[in-house]
């Protein structure tokens, strides 16, 4: 019986936060409409940098070996029939439509995604919410809307940017470790991808955007209990993040190809 | 002047995590007074403030502000009332990111059409009115405790409100800075007749500048009293929290040791 009750109060607090979490994101898309205004527009850029250029370096790294394990791992596979030349479209066709926003969104959650939980229970926790609320300062216009905005449009970008070093990655791969020269390796990476597989992906990509700052938005304004609960709204916004990320990413590529 | 009160309790009654907080606490601050509240330490203190600006919503009963019930307002209208107040939080609650001119200036960016010229001119005459003008350029993690509340009384200030909260404003401060704080809450009541809330465990700084003085204990109002008469009150709660601080039915600044 306690352990029924225990799941079932696991539950309903999942479901309670997921709840919370639409709120706020219900109310940002609606303060979307000032994302210009005079007093918003110093905060977006500035969240824009933070998210785009401050996470370009880490993601170079997982871009190029992510390219580079999908080449080396289906080369070694294609090598054994002779067909070694396609893992230009291997590599390309599963950046574009799956690892690019994949592994483009957990480094985003894990880097951004935690770093504006980790600002916003902070400030959850040493009245700073409050003090915006008692100015009559919507905390979700000025602290969830740029953040929205900011990761909306910067994770396609940061994808396209993904998939172009993982790209890269597979080349340099193919050319030292499989002998596949430089050409045949791009003429086949282009040959079989479609616009769609990009399109699919970067929808995918700001629907992840939504996802991370929807969460940590969520969990940072939930923290209490100091210190302990910024760490635990950090924690679980990573948590969550990536939990989200899976299962929204296979039902995206579900819906797009069946 | 309205002989309204600025702010009324009637009959709150807060519970939270299933503890009654404020049990059907009533009472009235009249406009211009140096309301002071004391207790002990979740005695529901800073849980009476937050009603105030609706930080929190009473369970039961209703918080008025004038003759508006702050409890019941929704959007523009809550916007309106708390637009009345200025809150100085305990721990100044300042924005770590901003500096201290843009942290004074934020009210009026968010809620003026000032030029960015005017708010400059408005944000440097009241750090000058608080000595914080040097401060102005500077972060509040390289400001002091006591500078980081003026900074946060500064903001408060910043749109005239007409009254002032201030949730422990002189905790953690040392006696010369909390003196300094005390005298600017008078300061604002002399010169601009702002109505003051103060929640406080601080007496000697209660007995200073209150008008009167409220005692919670256990989410009861059990006192209120003038300072004078907060003196010679015999209530237990009353006696055994002026003892705790040195302070006998001969004033404020006897203690037992130098009598």
């Amino acid at each position: 019986m306690n352990l029924f009750a225990a799941v079932g109060r696991r539950l309903l607090l999942s479901c309670r936060n997921a709840g919370r979490g639409l709120i706020i994101l219900g109310g940002a898309i609606l303060e979307l409409r000032h994302v210009f205004s005079r007093r918003n527009r110093r905060e977006v850029l500035t969240q824009l940098f933070i998210t785009g250029i401050k996470s370009l370096g880490v993601l170079t790294v997982v871009a190029m070996f992510t390219g580079m394990i999908l080449a080396l791992q289906t080369g070694l596979e294609l090598r054994r029939y002779g067909q070694e030349v396609n893992i230009g479209t291997a590599v390309t066709v599963v950046m574009v439509r799956e690892m690019g926003p994949f592994m483009t969104g957990l480094v985003i959650a894990a880097s951004v995604g935690s770093a504006i939980a980790a600002q916003l229970a902070t400030m959850t926790v040493s009245e700073e919410v409050a003090a915006l609320e008692v100015m009559s300062i919507n905390p979700v216009r000025f602290l969830v809307m740029p953040r929205l905005a900011a990761l909306i449009v910067m994770m396609p970008v940061l994808t396209v940017y993904t998939n172009i070093l993982g790209v890269i990655g597979g080349a340099i791969v193919g050319r030292t470790q499989l002998g596949v020269t430089l050409p045949a390796y791009f003429d086949n990476a282009i040959q079989y991808v479609r616009n769609k597989d990009l399109y699919v992906g970067l929808f995918k990509a700001a629907v992840f955007g939504v996802v991370i700052a929807t969460v940590a938005c969520q969990q940072g304004f939930q923290a209490t209990e100091g210190a302990v609960g910024v760490g635990h709204a950090t924690r679980r916004t990573v948590i969550m993040s990536f939990l989200t990320i899976l299962m929204l990413g296979y039902m995206i590529t579900r819906l797009f190809y069946k | 002047m309205s002989r309204t009160p600025a702010i009324r309790f009637e009959r709150v009654v807060k519970r939270l995590g299933g503890r009654v907080v404020l049990d059907e606490v009533s009472f009235e601050i009249a406009r211009g007074e140096v309301f002071v509240i004391v207790g002990a330490s979740g005695s529901g203190k800073s849980v009476t403030l937050k009603h105030m600006v609706r930080l929190l919503t009473p369970d039961e009963g209703w918080v008025w502000v004038g003759d508006d019930c702050i409890s019941e307002a929704r959007g523009r209208r809550l916007s309106e009332l708390r637009d009345r107040f200025g809150v100085l939080f305990q721990s100044a609650a300042l924005l770590q990111w901003m500096t201290v001119e843009d942290n004074v200036a934020l009210p009026l960016r968010e809620k003026t059409r000032l030029s960015e010229a005017d708010i400059a001119e408005r944000v440097r005459a009241q750090l000058a009115a608080l000595g914080l003008e040097d401060a102005a350029e500077k972060y509040p993690a390289d400001l002091s405790g006591g500078m980081q509340k003026r900074v946060g009384l500064a903001r408060a200030m910043i749109l005239n409100p007409e009254i002032i909260l201030y949730d422990e404003p002189t905790s953690g401060l040392d006696p010369v800075t909390s003196r300094r704080i005390d005298e600017l809450i008078l300061d604002l009541r002399r010169r601009h007749g702002i109505t003051s809330v103060v929640v406080t465990h601080d007496l000697h700084s209660a007995l200073g500048i209150a008008t009167r003085i409220a005692v919670i204990h256990q989410g009861r109002i059990v006192e209120v009293r003038a300072p004078a008469e907060f003196l010679r009150s015999e209530h237990e709660i009353v006696r055994a929290f002026l003892e705790a601080q040195y302070i006998t039915r001969r004033g404020a600044w006897e203690t037992e040791a130098a009598t």
